[in-house]
């Protein structure tokens, strides 16, 4: 039973990631404020448009961090705790984005507009980028040590300690997790781009967008097959679930795709979708691109993360010591409370739809000047 | 020297972000049902008043709502960070009502803003006012769900410990979602955010009576927030007696240090208004005995005979417990079961502590070395010592003291501040009724004081709860210093620096646009 749980759970807090991932269009549609939005009425647009749905992809990270803690504390309390500067950064990213939709256009917001605009482009750029590298460090570990029963050593009970100061910023320098971080903002930013194709209602926004997806769907769809090739020939690291013996095994991520199926199926799914996405984009009306593309960068995404867990693997790797690295087994919640949040899980589909009926209600009419001026309306 | 060490650090950070983040919820909370309660007014009658009534303060509730949710990660994500012993030692409890509150509280919260800010002319009437319900009822859930994972440190329950895993385990789910504490506290903490939005309300409105603008919707407007607050605030003193119960029975220390009491008696009375002699507190802090001893504990008190007694155990006759008593022990209490037992020392406690620690120890080399019965003495020895666990990491008897000052004197600022907002609501109401609201200066000028006040009182209550169960994390259970990450205090440091610059520039930031907003009026929309 537990077996079951502790991949459910995997399932679940990889579909929140893979939904942030999708979601993250706020944050690439953010990064189009220096450069592409020019003027004041662009930027307004632009800001708007996307203003409307940041709370959702915010609610996301919140509730992925909550999952996180509740069905993978060890996890939580490890990558954390360890790679302090990394996650404090992220937060830092996201704090100043938190104020800066509902502040930027206020008489007496002291810093300025362009300060809140430069403050939403940092968040769409680097908060997408290192939400990325910290998605790598699932595939090349992290240096920690990691004892629970330390707790017993009464002068320094701490059970997890990073082995160098960097503290996760690091992880920033490794190759295959900076990768991940620009992969993951050029999914963000071609959704942001086919976003405000599909919502804002003004010809020069959609001829700058329509142009620059071109660029950045294909930069994106390169460098993602690049990431897996990257992925596939890397060595994983194998669980034995009943010693809890780890080792490592060559092509473990492509094995695990091959061995377990579905998530090489969804992850050939997801890739059509984007590639049909992006070429209805240029090909045809584009009408659906937004839905296609998103849906496409979901499942690949979900199959990825399910990649770096599943199959008996080591999903947060020690460095220092490859067996006190994390898998499945060794830090999840128990039972009980495994179990008590499947439960929970179960109104996830009523909070989908809700949020997709919200969702319809506000994006049926692309956004225009016009609108924003309008009596009723709460302008950002 | 305090603040050099990472655990002070780690908790300044932590008070710091707490405390800020409070400043803006209790409004958000308090200001969202007052807006529903406006709109439904608007739906009902169909009078756009209601609807430029209600969408005025919405522009409030908006500025507040951005800042709350920006410091509400960070408070998540802190317990990881700053606190990784903990995220282990009890993630399977804790993490659950933190997954419950983005599920079922977070997403309906912020799913149904968008409607409430931008569905104006996108939903019908109907639509709208239900999607700005359920945003006041989602922050209201989230307030739940938060309070039950912060009463479950106060007062664990409905857990076992696990020595294979080395941490707490859930047993039983409801144990902890319905705690009477979490009840209690959630209800102490919401009608406190009530009472915020009232006082606020009835401030800002009053500043336009004093400036003799929006005299119609500024009354209105009192007389909303006036009734909904003292309701709010006669049920928030009604459960802050259920509060001040359950500390008396579950957390004495905090009690003692709330009373200042030093040594406790048959029949004790309740300091209505006094003041500390901090000597004997900084004797306690210095290890200096016999300045403990001789020094007074109070410099001046005007006491109500037997009424500590009263409120702590509803017998004018009970003994309560000083800081001394908890510290030596050997008086008589009733334990969890009902029986009387007589109250371990705190050095007892200590070695009992250590015995569970170092059984945990033994038990896991007794695994790992096939050594069954070994392991099974050892759980025994666990078990039977478990609810001392956290005192095996304290050394002395000043380990256990919170901030006595601090604390005694919080308590009495928010005690005085709740008795002065029954008034305060009681004189609004009359005043109203009377149709003198808007000519009376000297009130419109109290009421624009309150706001101020009502934040003071707000911070107070928090102080009482969370700087008075030092230095628990977890009630008996661990300790602040047995909590932290390993992390180094020159960079919990540098992100206190970090905060707090970004905390101040905000805070700044949104009280400007907040004057503006208000400068502006309704007469905008």
């Amino acid at each position: 039973m537990i077996y079951f749980l502790q991949h459910y759970w995997w399932t679940i807090v990889s579909l929140l990631g893979a939904l942030l991932v999708a979601l993250m269009f706020v944050q690439g549609g953010q990064s189009l404020l220096l450069g592409t939005a020019r003027n004041k009425e662009e930027k307004m647009l632009l800001v708007n448009a996307l203003g409307h749905k940041w709370e959702l992809t915010f609610t996301t990270l919140v509730t992925f961090g909550g999952a996180v803690f509740a069905s993978f504390p060890l996890y939580y309390s490890t990558s954390f705790g360890g790679a302090y500067w990394l996650w404090i950064v992220i937060l830092f990213l996201f704090v100043i984005q938190a104020v800066s939709y509902e502040y930027r256009s206020k008489k007496g917001n002291i810093l300025g507009y362009r300060t809140y605009e430069i403050f939403l482009f940092l968040n769409g750029m680097f908060g997408s980028m290192l939400i990325g590298v910290a998605v790598g460090t699932f595939f090349t570990g992290g240096s920690f040590v990691m004892d629970k029963m330390s707790i017993t050593e009464t002068f320094k009970p701490t059970i997890s300690y990073w082995t160098n100061s960097w503290h996760g910023l690091e992880a920033i320098a490794v190759p295959f997790n900076l990768l991940m971080g620009i992969v993951v903002f050029l999914a963000a930013r071609t959704l942001g781009l086919l976003y405000v194709i599909m919502q804002i209602d003004s010809e020069t926004l959609k001829v700058k967008c329509k142009s620059q997806v071109k660029v950045t769907g294909v930069a994106f769809v390169i460098l993602f097959v690049i990431l897996l090739a990257a992925l596939f020939t890397r060595t994983g690291y194998s669980v034995n679930p009943e010693s809890g013996f780890i080792a490592p095994v060559q092509y473990k991520y492509f094995h695990n795709m091959v061995d377990t199926v579905w998530p090489g199926i969804m992850l050939l799914t997801g890739t059509v979708l984007v590639l049909w996405g992006l070429g209805t984009n240029n090909f045809s009306s584009g009408k659906n691109s937004f839905y296609i593309t998103a849906g496409g960068i979901v499942l690949a995404v979900w199959s990825i993360l399910l990649c770096a867990a599943f199959n008996n693997t080591a999903y947060f790797v020690s460095n220092y010591d490859i067996q006190e690295s994390l898998t499945l087994y060794n830090s999840s919640s128990s039972l009980f409370t495994l179990k008590v949040m499947a439960y929970v899980s179960l109104l996830i589909p009523a909070v989908v739809v809700y949020i997709a009926y919200v969702w319809r209600a506000l994006t049926r009419k692309q956004i225009s000047s016009e609108d924003l001026n309008s009596q009723d309306s709460h302008k950002y | 020297m305090f603040l050099t060490t990472l655990t002070d650090l780690s908790r300044l950070q932590f008070a710091l972000t707490a405390m800020f983040h409070w400043i803006f919820v209790p409004l958000t909370i308090g200001l969202g049902f007052i807006i529903a309660i406006m709109e439904t007014y608007y739906v009902r009658s169909g009078k756009d008043f209601w609807k430029r009534t209600a969408k005025f303060w919405m522009k409030v509730f908006a500025v507040n709502f951005a800042i709350g949710i920006a410091t509400g990660i960070i408070l998540e994500f802190q317990f990881g960070t700053n606190w990784s012993n903990y995220a282990w030692f009890v993630g399977d409890i804790f993490g659950a009502p933190l997954a419950i509150e983005g599920i079922v509280a977070f997403f309906m919260e912020s799913t149904f803003f968008a409607i409430m800010f931008f569905g104006w002319d996108k939903v019908s009437k109907n639509t709208h006012l239900t999607s700005t319900w359920l945003v006041a009822i989602g922050s209201a859930l989230s307030a739940y769900w938060i309070l039950v994972a912060n009463a479950w440190m106060q007062y664990p329950a409905g857990m076992e410990f696990n020595p294979d895993t080395a941490r707490n385990e859930m047993v039983d789910f409801w144990a902890v979602a319905t705690s009477p504490v979490a009840v209690n506290k959630f209800f102490h903490t919401i009608l406190n955010a009530f009472v915020l939005g009232a006082v606020v309300v009835v401030g800002i409105s009053s500043w336009y009576l004093k400036k003799k603008r929006e005299e119609e919707f500024s009354r209105k407007s009192i007389k909303i927030a006036a009734i909904f607050g003292l309701v709010s605030i006669v049920l928030l003193i009604y459960t802050g007696d259920g509060s001040a119960y359950q500390v008396a029975q579950k957390q004495p220390m905090k009690l003692a240090a709330m009373e200042g009491l030093y040594d406790g008696q048959n029949g004790t009375p309740l300091v209505a208004i006094g003041m500390l002699n901090n000597k004997k507190f900084k004797a306690l802090r210095d290890n200096d005995s016999l300045g403990f001893e001789l020094e007074k504990p109070y410099l001046f008190q005007i006491s109500v005979p037997k009424a500590l007694s009263f409120l702590g155990y509803r017998d004018i006759n009970a003994f309560v417990p000083g800081i001394n008593d908890l510290i030596k022990g050997g008086y008589k209490y009733k334990d969890s079961t009902g029986n009387y037992a007589i109250a371990q020392s705190l050095e007892e406690k200590i070695i009992s502590g250590r015995i569970a620690i170092n059984a945990l120890a033994s038990y896991n080399k007794a695994i790992k070395a096939g050594d069954d019965e070994g392991a099974s003495t050892s759980k025994k020895d666990l078990r039977d010592n478990f609810h001392n666990f956290g005192y095996g990491y304290l050394k002395e008897s000043k380990d256990i003291v919170p901030n006595v000052p601090l604390v005694f004197y919080s308590f009495r600022i928010m005690v005085i501040l709740g008795g002065y907002f029954l008034l305060f609501f009681i004189v609004t109401l009359w005043l109203e009724q009377k149709e003198k609201i808007g000519r009376c200066k000297w009130y419109q000028i109290i009421a624009i004081i309150s706001i101020p006040l009502v934040y003071i009182c707000s911070q107070a209550g928090w102080i009482v709860a969370e700087a008075g169960r030092q230095p628990w994390t977890i009630q008996d259970l661990l300790p602040v210093q047995a909590s932290v990450s390993g992390v180094s205090s020159s960079a919990v440091l540098t992100t206190i620096i970090l905060f707090f610059i970004l905390f101040s520039v905000l805070l700044a930031a949104e009280l400007s646009i907040l004057f503006k907003v208000i400068h502006k009026g309704p007469a905008s929309n």
